[in-house]
């Protein structure tokens, strides 16, 4: 899929977060450590990188998440939040009649774009046109013609023409019943004066409604100076990622929107006319993190919130030393409803995991049917047992298996589970994260730790 | 090409401002953040600091920047000496000498191909091109006009057909009239394209090409080595050209190539003109990224 391998990274660094039982300033520079070697094997620009991790640094030293946020989550918020400001401002291109030119290096799938917006505008009620301005291209001419063609687009080029702004002007002209006129133009790095000036030429003759740049997910530090070159030459208004179908990862492009400050309107993935996508920041980067959607995750809590108080009197329950099963019962029953399980997981997927550090999508399942299994555990077993579960010996287990028809691991590991929680509640009783965490827990329906789990599945 | 470079990196350590204490970490990590910002891969930045690092260990006198970027140096050309190729391609001791180039798309495959093909006419050399890329727009357009552009023939076949029969027929074209190239040019795949992948794979089988060389673009960043290590996996290839290196991009994938696949470069494509190619120096690559 389109970016595993950053995806993964981040995902390791998120899990890191949220397997730690609470954040200091030794976390959070570990944290800025992985991050940034994620960027830069994303090709994120050094500079842009080395900025983004000391911002995160000094955020987490100086910000306090609000109330009922734990310090975990507010650490990923702060790292989604620089990301974002990496991805671009959000914005789309205008779906109205409008002269559009493509400017970028060699390469980098400018004409396969243009025929790709065509037939965007074409979908859109649009008729589009293409004109072939790149004179420089052995067989540029053809390609266009050949592409305006399979999206039945309206084509104008010069065969052998050697001057752009000429054919640009023509073409304006030869398609000016045409909805929409896209440019297509020569491929140009920021050290060609000639082709640098021969552009400025060109957009001064088309006066383009947009400039977009067109880049390839596989370029390095050099994207953000060549887009930088670009800009000041013509100013870029938005910009096409193309090639996303690789394993380019589009730090480089995406460290020249954040240079230009220009909004990414589509990414390319793939060499097919279809193979074209609106880029919306937000989703983009949610995918890469594995967050789900940040904004349902913020409604969760919210509704999460309403049992806070709840929480807040189990935790004090559980604070004062006498925690038993039935407790655990209790606890449970409040904050394991399945659909809050489940929607909890679904915006959040990382943080909430037992231990963190396996986050596997059955896990989740395996989260509800296991309550739901000791449950019926817990049921068969007498008031005594779970006020004094010390009490439960082999020869009790073999009485509560036999009754809730399951077998005696099971219920060995529901023990064992209980006991780790109450050696965690014990170590951590002095700890100030302590009480975020547990609360983390608890809404997952999590009461012991990673292995207690491993001795029931 | 080079120059901003050349000019940060002399920025980073100014020859004659060398503080009186260098501090062992900021230097790697100028070293490192030089090497990156060069598009050497990560991991390899890292192992040249640590080449680096041994290296300065040695050293006797005091240490000023002077001294660090000849250390620099030296380093890095340990790296590309260790793959310098001994390919003579002007003679390659077998007629035809078949070539496939293999990439991802639009690094200039096409144009390398040309490219060559104008380079080995010039030493007196007969050759003919296979039009193979028979998939993305204008491709046999762009092959044919730049084969009547340097006097060389192409085979090429309509568009959409196999790209497998049309190297054949390049070839069986070079063998009966004593050609001495034929240079097979291919469409742009992404390494992760299973069908196209397959399709390389019949083509390498169908031409068994003497050389197969993966055409990789300057411009690219880490990217580098993953599509290198699958290319290599899936159709593996003999050495490297790196285009477009008369841009400002470095062309870390240079150095990381030799570190971690251990592959030589055989040539650089300096422009778009047919003469744009040299055979890779390391030495002539030295002087540019290290001033
Ligand atoms: N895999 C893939 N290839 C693309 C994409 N966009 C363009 N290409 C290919 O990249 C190469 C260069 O594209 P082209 O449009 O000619 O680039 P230009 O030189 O900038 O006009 C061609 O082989 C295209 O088929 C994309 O999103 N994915
Ligand atoms: N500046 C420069 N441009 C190059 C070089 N090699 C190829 N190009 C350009 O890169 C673009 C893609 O080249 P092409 O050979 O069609 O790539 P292919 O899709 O891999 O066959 C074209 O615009 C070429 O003119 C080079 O060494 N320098
Ligand atoms: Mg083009
Ligand atoms: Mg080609």
């Amino acid at each position: 899929m389109v970016l595993d391998n950053l995806a993964n990274s981040l995902r390791d660094t998120l899990r890191r977060i949220s397997s730690s039982s609470y954040i200091n300033a030794e976390t959070v520079k570990e944290v800025a450590k992985e991050l940034q070697r994620a960027l830069l094997k994303a090709d994120v620009n050094v500079k842009l990188t080395l900025e983004l991790t000391r911002k995160l640094e000094q955020r987490a030293a100086d910000e306090k998440p609000p109330s009922g946020m734990a310090d975990q989550d507010y650490l990923v918020k702060i790292i989604y939040e620089e990301l974002l400001k990496i991805l671009g401002v959000e914005s789309s291109i205008k779906v109205t009649p409008q002269k559009i030119m493509l400017v970028g290096l060699y390469g980098q799938g400018k004409t396969t774009s243009a025929g790709k917006l065509a037939k965007f505008f074409n979908r859109k009620g649009l008729n589009a046109g293409l004109i072939a301005a790149d004179v420089h291209r052995v067989a540029a001419y053809e390609q266009l013609e050949q592409v305006a063609k399979s999206v039945n687009a309206q084509f104008y080029g010069e065969k052998g023409e050697k001057n752009p702004v000429k054919i640009s002007k023509n073409g304006l002209k030869s398609l000016e019943e045409t909805k929409v006129k896209i440019v297509d133009t020569s491929g140009r790095d920021s050290l060609e004066l000639e082709l640098i000036e021969e552009i400025k030429k060109v957009k001064a003759a088309v006066e383009p409604d947009e400039v977009l740049l067109v880049m390839d997910a596989t370029i390095g530090q050099q994207a953000g100076p060549q887009a930088k070159a670009v800009d000041d030459a013509v100013g870029i208004t938005g910009v096409i990622i193309t090639k996303m179908d690789g394993t380019g990862k589009g730090g480089g492009a995406l460290s020249a929107v954040s240079e230009i400050k220009a909004p990414v309107y589509f990414i390319g993935t793939g060499e097919h006319m279809d193979d074209f996508e609106i880029f919306n920041p937000k989703k983009f980067l949610s995918r890469l993190l594995g967050l789900g959607d940040l904004e349902t995750l913020l409604e969760t809590v919210k509704e999460v919130d309403i049992t806070e108080e709840e929480a807040e009197e189990s935790m004090s329950k559980l604070m004062s030393g006498k925690f038993n099963l039935k407790d655990m019962y209790d606890v449970w029953e409040k904050f394991s409803q399945p659909s809050l399980l489940k929607k909890i997981f679904d915006s959040l997927p990382l943080a909430k995991m037992p231990g963190g550090n396996k986050i596997n999508p059955d896990d989740i399942e395996n989260a509800g049917s296991k309550l739901q299994r000791y449950r019926v555990i817990m049921d068969s077993m007498t008031f005594e047992e779970l006020e004094k579960p010390e009490l439960i010996n082999s020869k009790r287990i073999a009485r509560v298996a036999k009754g809730s028809g399951k077998p005696e691991t099971e219920v060995r590991g529901l023990l064992k589970e209980f006991k780790m929680m109450k050696n965690n509640l014990k170590m951590m009783k002095g700890n100030r994260g302590f009480k975020k965490m547990m609360k983390q827990q608890l809404r997952a329906g999590n009461f012991g730790l990673d292995e207690a789990l491993e001795g029931v599945e | 090409m080079f120059d901003r470079f050349k000019k940060r990196v002399k920025e980073s350590f100014p020859e004659d401002e060398t503080p009186s204490v260098i501090r062992k970490d900021e230097l790697e990590d100028k070293v490192r953040n030089i090497l990156l910002e060069a598009d050497v891969s990560y991991d390899s930045a890292g192992k040249i600091v640590e080449m680096f690092r041994d290296r300065l260990g040695k050293v006797k006198k005091k240490i000023d920047y002077q001294l660090v970027l000849e250390e620099l140096k030296e380093t890095i050309r340990e790296v590309l000496s260790a793959q310098d190729s001994d390919l003579d391609f002007l003679s390659p001791g077998k007629s035809p000498y078949v070539v496939l180039f293999l990439g991802i798309n639009g690094t200039g495959k096409t144009t390398t191909v040309a490219k060559l093909a104008t380079y080995v006419k010039k030493n007196g050399k007969r050759v003919v091109l296979a039009a193979s890329d028979t998939f993305r727009a204008g491709a046999i357009e762009q092959l044919t006009q730049l084969g009547e552009n340097i006097g060389v023939n192409v085979i090429k076949h309509v568009a959409k057909s196999d790209p497998s029969s049309v190297a054949y027929d390049a070839i069986e074209h070079a063998r009966a009239r004593n050609l001495d190239y034929v240079l097979i040019d291919s469409a742009g795949r992404m390494q992760t394209n299973r069908n196209l992948i397959d399709e390389m794979k019949k083509i390498k089988r169908v031409s068994k090409p003497d050389l197969t060389v993966l055409v990789l673009d300057s411009m690219i960043g880490q990217d580098a080595v993953h599509q290198a290590e699958t290319f290599m996996k899936e159709t593996p290839f003999d050495g490297i050209i790196l285009t477009k290196l008369d841009t400002d991009a470095r062309g870390g994938a240079i150095i990381t190539i030799a570190l971690e696949l251990e592959k030589p470069i055989y040539f650089v494509g300096i422009g778009q003109k047919m003469d744009d190619i040299i055979p890779f120096d390391v030495e002539w690559y030295l002087d540019k990224i290290i001033p």
